[in-house]
């Protein structure tokens, strides 16, 4: 299982659907992404990790990555994560407090905090 | 002798299956289903540190992993040979630096919180031939069928 990634604009929010597995092989290509976007002037970003099958510290600090990037230019980045051994990696690592995390595509969208 | 050796290219395509590997002797061993996605990710954050390690230090030789099957519990070690200096360098975390290849040892620390906040019974030792991570789980091996 490879790292699958595709976009979308819903307003002026840019989703990222992740699929597959997110470890130190396929984490750049993640990352490849995140820059790409905030270069090209996408700062407001919803990372939708529902496909995610795997995800490691690499993949962590990546997202973080992103975060302070998106951040530089008063962005957000926010989560769309269901899968509890997903949500387990980012409360052992206090990430939870980090990142906003939510149930569904559509909450993130709405939210505005 | 343990159950099952891998030795690796200290590249991070291999990690991938070094984690699979390491799933499947512990699912054999008679982990419980509900901890072998644990199993997966702290044989996955130990490889990649391992990788990270000799990768940054320049070193040729391939990453370990020995899983091994006793009675009543499964253990995995993951060795490196990256100098004992080099493992306990403290990395910043997050993947700063744009333009930077890759981040993979600034993870390494992270690393070693997922495994430290996963798994009960880890140990890490590290000298100057390089660094072992030991981890273990209880297991109860199905019985032998007739």
């Amino acid at each position: 299982m490879d790292l699958s990634l595709s976009t979308r604009t819903v307003g002026d929010r840019t989703i990222v659907e992740v699929g597959g597995e997110i470890d130190v092989y396929t984490a750049p290509k993640l990352r490849e992404q995140l820059v790409e976007l905030v270069n090209d002037g996408s700062y407001h970003l919803v990372v939708d990790m529902e496909g995610v099958d795997f995800l490691d510290s690499t993949g962590l600090g990546v997202l973080v990555g992103g975060l302070k990037r998106v951040r530089a230019h008063e962005g957000s980045l926010r989560l769309v994560c269901n899968q509890e051994r997903i949500l387990k990696i980012f409360r052992i690592t206090g990430l939870t407090k980090v990142f906003p995390i939510h149930g569904s595509v559509d909450d993130a969208v709405s939210a505005t905090d | 002798m343990a159950t099952v050796e891998l030795r690796f290219s200290a590249l991070p395509e291999h990690v991938r299956t070094a984690r699979l590997v390491a799933a499947a002797v512990a699912r054999r061993a008679g982990v419980d289903e509900a901890v072998l996605d644990e199993v997966r990710l702290a044989v996955g954050e130990a490889c990649t540190r391992a990788v990270g390690l000799h990768m940054s230090n320049g070193v040729d030789s391939p990453v370990r992993v020995a899983l091994i099957e006793d009675e009543k519990k499964f253990s995995i070690e993951v060795g490196d040979e990256a100098p004992a200096a080099a493992g306990t360098l403290v990395r910043g975390a997050g993947d700063e630096a744009p333009g930077r290849p890759s981040d993979d040892e600034a993870d390494g620390e992270m690393g070693l919180a997922v495994i430290s906040g996963l798994v009960d019974d880890v140990e890490i030792t590290a000298d100057e031939k390089g660094g072992v991570i030991r981890m273990s789980w209880p297991a109860a091996p199905a019985p032998v069928l007739p």
